[in-house]
């Protein structure tokens, strides 16, 4: 056990601010030179008040669908059906406000209740008939987007303007405005913010005292809570000053939320551990006792959940749901979850790293669109983003892994065995190799 | 070594001059020399990691030139393969004991992939259909050349390996277990087939365990032990007898290999009653035939039996039917009948099931250590559903100082662990659900000789407290050292039961090489012997 009282300095201790793994350190770090970017060379806007309201709101249901959808990933699955399943959701929703003039608490139920009987239709077929994901989902992605466009007859519907609905895709928080400048909601959130952060540096380092692992040096833990204080406390300010009426967005509110829920579903329960398992060697967890069928059948009706929420969010903040609704965002949240560091094989992957892998993306649209690229060319770079970022992540895994090595060295001791005619090639499990 | 056994003939159309191969830390080969004469068979024979498919992979270049020290002459010239593809060149070719045929493909296209042939750059499918028939008709095979090979049963499959190493022209066919898979009928034939080939003069080396193939059709035969050629005996000119070739495969000391221990063996606690399991691919065999069996408190019981005979099976058709699916039977704990539907019912009434192969059914290799110990039993470690690290922590723990596992913390990943240590990592696992009856399919394969020392250690402090084992092994020293009693099962039948007191290598190998049933002292070797130079069934 190394001792936590580590007196000289390594650099592999910085990368113990983010928690250890390389992958995280990468993605942050990415993002924030991203960021820095853009602010340098739009000259400010990008860190402006306003247009960090727009880069929330705009974002958010995106982001809360790249939390669904690493969960999935990481079963080793895929999802392309989010589009369409937030769609159909989201005319439905609209419909039952609209035209059945439901409260809209009743039709925010209704639109997630309609996202789990999708959810369940879809795991049904993946997990207990054995239909591949991706077909399963290529299916649904025709048969919801067809499902919009029949239940609102290929047209929008609208939502009545002052409904409170709205509040979950475009919402502030109250203000109680004492004469102060700086929005009181969002400061109160900030200084929240920082209290849990330095709770949970406490707590970590007291819990990890305690069973004997090693926690790292105290700098560390120092280092790590400042960083976020600062971030936090910069971020705080920002929302607080913006336009009077504007605070932190409820979106982004909601988005916290379910990042903080979902991680701590994916670390810390049973049910979190065995979507790793499956994805990470099924036949391994179902020896371990694992129920593979139920932890695939909950990934993809999550999934679906999480994209009818998602699809409210749309629905609330456009006012309207339409036929065009949702198009491309199972792209979107596919991409943020692997340039977040997810593995394509499954087992690998982290909320954290795939809220920050959209974030990435949306920072960098947002970013290209300040300075006036064409969107023909965003779609170019976007692109182009998620290849380096994941191909750089391939590379330094493939070096930086003995295993792999070793395997290597296998193959280079029987170069004939991958390339030679299929009956030749060398059983390894012969009876005495 | 020298070969006098076929040395009679003409100049041998094979000689391996003292081959040596290494692998990172293993010895596989040492010093082995063979020698072919033309249309000659020639038989070796080896227990499981003796190295004999090693050197079957040097010769047919698998290992290429380099990789090995010795020559192989071939034909009066030293030849250098640098792969499969060289040594097929020169007309050697290996038939594995798992085919290399694409089920969807027909016969015909399975023969000529990868040497169409062609008219204009186009597939000629008229010349290789009527070429396709001409060898299915030399081997034997009463089949349309266009059915695709799925539809297929192994035998026939095995004869379209065969049709396709004649098209290309073979002189000295390799045949890895060629009738391991195969049933009574169908490995005659086989075997009548490699005698017409003979007649060819197509020479054959012919792996095989089953001593009465051998003395059927082989002309000599080299026995492998531990990597060396222990003797090379002329079949035809009656120098072999089955004792010799048994004596000559296991005859190894055995001292101080294991751990010592007393062993205090209980009541039965365990009982399967008339199990049967058909095969997972081919639901039509049956692995296991209405079998019983009984493990004790504290008692240690071996299951020895050859690759394919049906352990595997029948160990996991027990464990929740997890694979081979079972047909009927009845499992009974504590004298009370259970129902094991899944695996985890089967972990609920605490039986533990470490697997053959620790990278792709043991472990998620993306796990540190700590996670994998918990995995099987995560409930342990758990309150309402969410996971308790500093419990695990302390679990994980306390099982690497205990099975002293090599690893910095239990924060380690698995993958970074040697295999010995892997495999600590998997019986923490299993030892963490606390099992009372812990199975365990060829634990030590693949791991050193000290990791094994420990691991024996292990499964004998489970025994002493008061769990049964359940040890499945190919590797008889492995089942006399440690075991109290030993199953041996041949073809999906146990063939014998017998207490280890009784118990020597050379009964056991004939048990576990022959269907019939041995008796339980080693006294009627005589008698058994001229049973045994009939075919089996």
């Amino acid at each position: 056990m190394s001792a936590p009282d580590q007196k000289t300095f390594r650099f592999g201790d910085l990368r113990r601010i983010v928690g250890g793994s390389g992958r995280q350190f990468g993605i942050l770090g990415a993002l924030i030179a991203i960021v820095i970017f853009f602010q340098v060379l739009t000259g400010g806007k990008t860190l402006d008040p306003i247009n960090l309201l727009n880069l929330v709101n705009g974002n958010a249901y995106v982001l809360i669908l790249a939390i669904g959808m690493v969960l999935v990933i990481i079963a080793g699955h895929i999802d392309l059906s989010v589009g369409s399943v937030a769609a159909f959701a989201g005319i439905i929703v609209a419909i039952s406000v609209n035209q059945w003039h439901w409260p809209w608490p009743f039709a925010l139920l209704l639109g997630l209740g309609v996202g789990a009987v999708v959810g369940a239709w879809q795991g049904f077929w993946v997990a207990y008939v054995g239909v591949p994901a991706f077909i399963v989902t290529l299916a649904g992605m025709l048969i919801f987007r067809g499902a919009n466009q029949f239940v609102g007859n290929s047209t929008s519907v609208s939502l009545p303007a002052s409904d409170s609905f709205a509040f979950i895709g475009s919402g502030y928080l109250p203000d109680p405005a004492w004469g102060v400048q700086l929005n009181l909601s969002t400061v109160i959130l900030g200084i929240l913010a920082i209290g849990g952060v330095v709770a949970r540096e406490v707590l970590l380092r007291r819990r990890g005292r305690r069973m004997g692992a090693d926690a790292g040096p105290l700098w560390v833990a120092v280092v790590r809570a400042a960083l976020l204080i600062a971030v936090i406390s910069g971020a705080t300010y920002l929302f607080a000053k913006g336009p009077l009426g504007t605070s932190f967005p409820i979106a982004g509110l909601i988005l916290v939320v379910l990042v903080l829920g979902y991680s701590f579903l994916a670390n810390r329960t049973i049910i979190g551990r065995h979507i790793y398992a499956v994805g990470g060697n099924w036949r391994a967890a179902e020896l371990s006792g694992v129920r593979i069928r139920r932890v695939n059948f909950f990934v993809m009706m999550n999934m679906s959940v999480i994209a009818a929420f998602a699809g409210e969010m749309w629905v609330a903040r456009a006012a309207a749901s339409g036929p065009g609704d949702g198009i491309g965002w199972e792209l979107d949240a596919i991409a943020a979850v692997f340039i977040g560091g997810a593995a394509v094989s499954g087992g690998i992957g982290t909320i954290v790293g795939s809220v920050v892998g959209g974030l990435v993306i949306a920072v960098l649209n947002n970013g290209l669109s300040l300075l006036g690229v064409s969107s023909d060319r965003v779609q170019i770079i976007k692109g182009l983003v998620l290849l380096v970022a994941v191909g750089v992540d391939v590379y330094s895994k493939s070096r930086g892994r003995p295993s792999i090595i070793a395997r290597l060295q296998r193959r280079a001791l029987a170069p004939t065995a991958e390339v030679s005619p299929p009956d030749t090639v060398a059983h390894d499990k012969g009876s005495d190799s | 070594m020298t070969t006098d056994a076929a040395g009679a003939a003409p100049a041998p159309i094979l000689e391996m001059r003292r081959i040596s191969k290494e692998f990172p830390g293993v010895k596989a080969l040492s010093d082995v020399s063979i020698s072919v004469g033309p249309g000659q068979i020639h038989a070796v024979a080896g227990e499981n990691g003796a190295g004999k498919s090693t050197l079957m992979k040097v010769l047919s270049g698998v290992y290429p030139y380099g990789t090995y020290q010795g020559d192989i002459v071939y034909r009066g010239q030293l030849q250098r393969f640098r792969n499969v593809g060289s040594s097929e060149a020169v007309g050697i070719v290996t038939i594995h004991q798992e085919f290399a045929l694409i089920p969807e493909l027909s016969i015909t296209e399975n023969i000529f992939l990868g040497s169409e042939l062609t008219r204009a750059g186009v597939i000629d499918w008229d010349e290789e259909n009527r070429r396709a028939s001409e060898l299915l008709a030399l081997v034997g095979l009463n089949e349309d050349p266009q059915t695709q090979i799925k539809h297929l049963g192994v035998g026939k499959q095995q004869l379209v390996e065969i049709a396709r190493a004649l098209h290309k022209d073979v002189q000295l066919l390799i045949l890895d277990e060629p009738t391991a898979t195969l049933n009574g009928t169908d490995s005659q034939h086989l075997l009548e087939l490699i005698l017409g080939l003979k007649e060819r003069g197509v020479s054959s080396i012919i792996i095989s365990h089953k001593l009465n193939e051998i003395e059927q059709i082989a002309d000599s035969i080299t026995i492998l032990r531990d990597g060396h050629a222990i003797e090379t005996l002329n079949v035809k000119a009656h120098e072999v007898d089955e004792d010799r070739i048994i004596r000559g495969m296991v005859g190894r000391s055995l001292q101080s290999r294991f751990p010592d221990r007393t062993p205090r063996i209980g009541e039965v606690f365990f009982e399967v009653r008339d199990w049967t399991v058909r095969h997972p691919q081919a639901p039509e065999r049956l692995v296991c035939k209405s079998e019983s069996f009984s493990i004790r408190r504290g008692e240690i019981v071996g299951l020895a039996g050859l690759m394919g005979a049906g352990r595997t099976e029948l160990a996991m058709s027990v464990f929740g039917r997890s694979y081979g699916s079972y047909v009927s039977g009845q499992i009974f704990i504590d004298g009370r009948e259970v129902v094991l539907n899944s695996v985890s019912d089967a972990i609920a009434h605490g039986i533990a099931y470490v697997s053959e192969d620790r990278t792709t059914l043991g472990l998620n290799l993306l796990d540190d250590i700590k996670e994998s110990v918990v995995s099987a039993k995560l409930r342990k470690v758990a309150r309402a559903g969410v996971v308790d690290e500093a419990q695990e922590r302390r679990a994980a723990e306390g099982y690497r100082s205990g099975l002293r596992i090599k690893a910095p913390s239990v924060d380690e990943g698995v993958r970074q662990l040697s295999g010995g240590n892997q495999q600590k990592v998997v019986l923490a696992k299993w030892m963490f659900t606390d099992p009372q009856l812990l199975i365990l399919d060829e634990p030590t394969r693949g791991i050193d000789v000290g990791a094994k020392f420990e691991i024996y250690g292990i499964i004998q402090r489970l025994a002493a407290q008061g769990s049964g084992v359940l040890l499945i092994s190919s590797e008889l020293p492995e089942l006399l050292g440690i075991c109290d009693r030993i199953y041996t099962i041949f073809e999906g039948r146990i063939t014998a039961d017998l207490p280890v007191s009784q118990a020597d290598p050379e009964t056991l190998m004939r048990s576990i090489t022959t269907t019939q049933r041995a008796q339980q002292t080693a006294h009627q070797t005589a008698q058994k012997k001229t049973q045994q130079k009939a075919p089996t069934r």
